[in-house]
This record gives C-alpha cells, structure tokens and sequence, in this order.
C-alpha cells in the first residue's frame, strides 16, 4: 500500500518511516523541515503541507493511506504561525486525500484534548467534550484541528476517517512534551506542592505499532490510545532518577525559568496540577491493539539515554 | 506492633498493583500503608469502633455501600474505610466519592487520589464498579455532615443517583448506619466564613470551638445486602420509592444502635 506521510521529519516519523518501510508499504515523506540522514526506500519531498507542491505529491502519488503528523504540538512556536500549520495543514489533508483517490486518513492527535481539570473524570471517554481550553488557551488549535478531522467523519463519508488521540510518550528517543519536561531543569523536576497528578504515556514504539494497526484495520471513529495504566508524576521522575522539587503554587511562576528549573507557559501549570488520563479500552478492542514497553521500560530506558545532569 | 498488620492487609488488597504498587486508578500501596497507620489508632483506640455485621459484605465483585453522614468532619468515612479494611477477610478498600472541592486543595488533593477517595462524579463510580470495587456513598450529601447535634440520629434527604447507577451497574447494596459521630463532633453551628477560608463549603463549630472530635466510642452496622432490579432510567418516582426502602432501612438500624448505645455507655472510656 502506498502511505503518504505529512510531518515525517519527526523523532516520530522516522520511526514509522522504517515500520512501514519493514512490511513491504511504499513510503511517501513530506516535511517541510530536513528530514536528517537519509532512509534507503523513502521517497522524501520537502515541502510544506499548505503549498502547491505538496497538492501535487498527492496528484501524482495517489495515496492509498495518509498518516497526518503535521501538526505543532510543542508551544515554542507563535500562536499565530501555529493556527495556520495546524489548520490549514489539516484541511489541505483532507481536501487532498479526498480529491486524489479517497485515501483513508489517519489523524494523529493528542490526549491533552481532554485538558486537565480539577473536576473532570480520572477517565475521558471518546465522547467527552474537550475541556482544555479554558485553562489552557494555547492548546486551542489542535483541539481544533481534532475536532475538524473527526467532522470529516459525517461531512464525508466516503472517506475512512481515523482521529488517533495518543497519550504522552516516553522512550530512548527524549521527544515529546512528557520527555521534554523531565530534561528540562537538571536532576531537580519542579512540581506543585500538594499535587501529583497521574500522568500517562507509551513507548514510540507502541504508539507506531497502533498507527500501524491503525492503517491495517482501516477502522473509522475517534480512538484513544495508551500503553500502559498511568502513574504518579512524583514516582515517574523518581524513576527517571530525578528529584521531585515541589514548589508552592503561590512562588510557582517566579521561580520557574531560574535555579536550574525549566520555563513552564501558565496553562501547563494545569497539567501538573491534575492529571489527563483516556481510557483506550475502544481501540483496544477495534484493533486488538496491546502494548509490548511495559511502563518500567520506557522509564528506564529514557533514564539510561537521558540521565541527570547535576547542576554546577 | 500494628505497622505489620497493616502492611500485611494492605498486602492482601485484591487490587491490580503495577510493579510499583500502584493500581490504574493510581491507588498506592505506600500511601494506603501511611493512611491506615493513622486511622488505625483512631480507629481501635481513640473511637473503639465496633464493626456489626462484617459478614454482610461482599468479599468481593461490584458493591455499594450506603450510609448516613454521622459527624461534621469525614471521621464516618474514615472509619468505615478502616473497618473494610480491618476487619474483612480479604480485607476491601472502601472507595469513597468525596466532594469537588477536595480535589483543588493542596495535599488534599494528592492524599485523596493516592488512597482511592475520587471526585463523585458517576464517571468514577460506574467505572469503579464495572471494574468491581467496593464503592462507599453517602447520599445525604453535605446535608448530611452540616446536622448538628440535637439531629444527630436523624436523616436528611438522600440524594437519588445512587440509585440509578446501581440498577444499571446490577450492583448490590449494603446499607450501613453509622453512629456516634454526633457525639464525637458536637455541632452546635456551622460556618460558611470559615469554610471559605479553608475551600471547604463550611467548617463546623463545637461547644469547645474547633471541630476536634471527641474520644466517644464509634458504631458501624452493616445490613444485609439489598438488591434491585431495573435498568437506571426508570422515572423519579420508582427510583425515589426504592431510595425510601435503602433510606427506611439505615433509619431503622440507627434506631435499634441508638436505644442499644442508650443502654450501654458512649464514652470509650466509660466516663459517662
């Protein structure tokens, strides 16, 4: 099967690159950053996913799949520059895949979909609303963008539409928010005194074996996805061998940036403050999906490729 | 030493612990082991418990347990979870629906999730169930904890979503009355200003100030289990009347407790 994928210059990517390269799929890149050393069977076009040009790879290409990873998920980058990759690159998806073959299309989104708040259930279901952005207005974008890619499932039927809501992961790679914020400051992780909420993730692995599956099921909805149960933050940086540093929310915010600890945006603060967990009990079960990293793994082999650095 | 019964009990929990003790609602063993080493002199000394009708409760599968709000602060709670725990063999985690607003207090936030006390929210409580715990609900509400000391023994309205979520889980009952918690935490008022203060809806007010409870010797019976038949969506007023039965029930065993409490003494110590 010829499987278009939109984003691919990620840690990611190239990981599902070779997955899909390994069953025999043909494999179209498209990215418009670098893709990084060269993988032998990839056919890669550097463009960006809004332009002419990538309308012209799906022309050309007629793709039977497409795994739409093009979007920002880290909130480096300007809200406004964001809004226009997530969006109008997820449309441009659409508008292509439709147009040039009915490709089934696989959305890839997150589970901070849900948001974190105080009074939502431990559990979110498919179903529930998302509750993210009035505490977290950063995150409006890809919510909508989720959002969009799951309207294409009764706008147009005729194309199988798969929204994937992955949950945090944790690996060898250190890519991700979850990775990213336990690198950040040091050996010392800032949390907020008196919470420790649970938080979930999977191995990169796991979450391309379920884009794998995902493809090979071609199964339409909206779909959680988890690895393994969730834990505590506090057990997850100790297990990572780092401390936790807990910080009353009243000095939260004038002390992040400085004494070694990360820049943390005021909405994140909500997610060290409650947890987002997913209940992924209806992909498993559309599926057959199972994870192969146990949590203890992915931990400790993000703590061997990362370890502590001390201070000093 | 208790330390050892009581890692030894939490040992024996049917929960299903992860590696690292830690079940998938993020239930802890660690935390259960601290969290019963302070309820558990509480609980044998300070209030003497005396748990009635043990055997009732299921040793395991899906149950709830019913009960009135007995106390101003949650020592009812408390000491019902102590005793599922104490005194069941296997013992069960009790797992209680707390209200909203703990989960926004710091460390009360954590302790709570780490022992298994989750927002009431019926999410949690059909998952629970489904997943074949032991759920503890108060239907009273906050109505039932602000009753101060002259209706000690007496019920508010219950709440009826309990209800619902029984008929369609299929999930047994078991009725509890709780008494003494009236006598422990004598409310003479209970006010909003302070409660403010603390994020809670109120704080109660003793003759003696603050809400610190007295030694008084603590009761909890367990009923016989009552079980329902229906599916959850029937009309208010079939569920209300089966609500009456679990309500005429507790009402019934808080009387027999309070005329055979009448006849012993109240205070642990005898000093009544």
């Amino acid at each position: 099967m010829k499987v278009l994928v939109p984003g691919v210059s990620s840690a990611l990517g190239r990981r599902l690159v070779s997955a899909l390269l390994r069953q025999g799929h043909d494999v179209i890149g498209i990215d418009r950053r670098p893709f990084g050393p060269p993988v032998e069977g990839l056919e890669l076009h550097e463009v960006d996913i809004r332009k002419r040009a990538a309308e012209e790879v799906f022309r050309r290409v007629r793709p039977d799949a497409v795994v739409h990873m093009a979007t920002v998920t880290h909130l480096v980058k300007q809200s406004e520059d964001r809004y226009r990759i997530n969006l109008q690159g997820t449309r441009a998806v659409f508008d292509h895949a439709r147009a040039y073959g009915n490709a089934h299309v696989i959305f890839v989104g997150r589970h901070t979909f849900y948001g974190a708040a105080p009074d939502s259930p431990l559990y979110h279901g498919e179903d529930e609303p998302p509750m993210a952005l009035a505490y977290f207005p950063e995150l409006a974008d890809l919510v909508a963008a989720d959002l969009y890619a799951g309207t294409m499932l009764w706008r147009h039927p005729e194309l199988v539409t798969t929204v994937l809501r992955f949950c945090y992961t944790l690996g060898d790679s250190g890519h991700g928010t979850l990775a990213t914020f336990l690198r950040g400051g040091g050996e010392r992780v800032p949390m907020l005194l008196g919470y420790d909420p649970l938080f979930q993730f999977m191995h990169e692995e796991d979450m391309v074996k379920a884009m794998v599956l995902a493809l090979e099921k071609k199964q339409r909805g909206v779909f959680n996805v988890a690895g393994p149960q969730p834990i505590p933050l506090s057990v997850i940086v100790r297990e990572t061998g780092r401390r936790p540093f807990p910080i009353p929310e009243m000095l939260f915010s004038a002390v992040l940036g400085r004494f070694g600890l990360p820049k943390l945006s005021r909405g994140a603060l909500g997610h060290i403050k409650y947890p987002v967990v997913i209940d992924d009990r209806a992909f498993r079960a559309a599926t057959g999906f199972t994870h192969d990293v146990s949590e203890m793994d992915a931990m400790r082999e993000f703590r061997r490729a990362f370890p502590p650095m001390k201070r000093g | 030493m208790f330390d050892r019964e009581i890692r030894d009990r939490v040992d024996r929990l049917e929960l299903p612990w992860n590696e690292l003790g830690v079940d998938p609602y993020g239930v802890s063993k660690e935390h259960l082991t601290v969290f019963f080493k302070l309820l558990y002199p509480l609980y044998r000394h300070y209030f003497s418990v005396e748990a009635r009708g043990i055997s009732n409760v299921p040793k395991r599968g899906r149950t709830m347990l019913i009960g009135n709000h007995s106390g101003g602060i949650a020592i009812d709670g408390a000491m019902v979870i102590a005793s599922m725990l104490l005194e069941m063999d296997p013992p069960r985690l009790a797992q209680g629906m707390v209200e909203k607003f703990l989960n926004q207090v710091p460390f009360a936030s954590s302790w709570s999730n780490r022992t298994g006390q989750f927002t009431g929210l019926p999410e949690h409580a059909i998952r629970l169930l489904e997943d074949e715990r032991l759920l503890m609900i108060f239907p009273e509400g906050a109505r039932g904890t602000a009753k101060l000391y002259g209706e000690r023994y007496s019920l508010v309205a219950f709440g009826t979503g309990f209800m619902r979520l029984a008929l369609r889980t299929k999930t047994p009952i078991v009725p509890l009355a709780f008494l003494g918690g009236g006598d422990a935490v004598p409310t003479i008022a209970n006010s909003a200003w302070l409660g403010k203060l603390f994020g809670a809806p109120y704080v109660p007010i003793t003759p003696y100030g603050f809400a610190l409870p007295l030694p008084v010797k603590l009761e909890v019976v367990y009923g016989e289990p009552m079980v329902f038949e229906g599916t959850g969506s029937e009309e208010d007023v079939v569920i209300t009347g089966y609500v009456e039965r679990v309500k005429a029930e507790i009402a019934r065993m808080l009387d027999e407790g309070r005329h055979r409490r009448r006849a012993g003494s109240t205070f642990a110590g005898g000093a009544k």
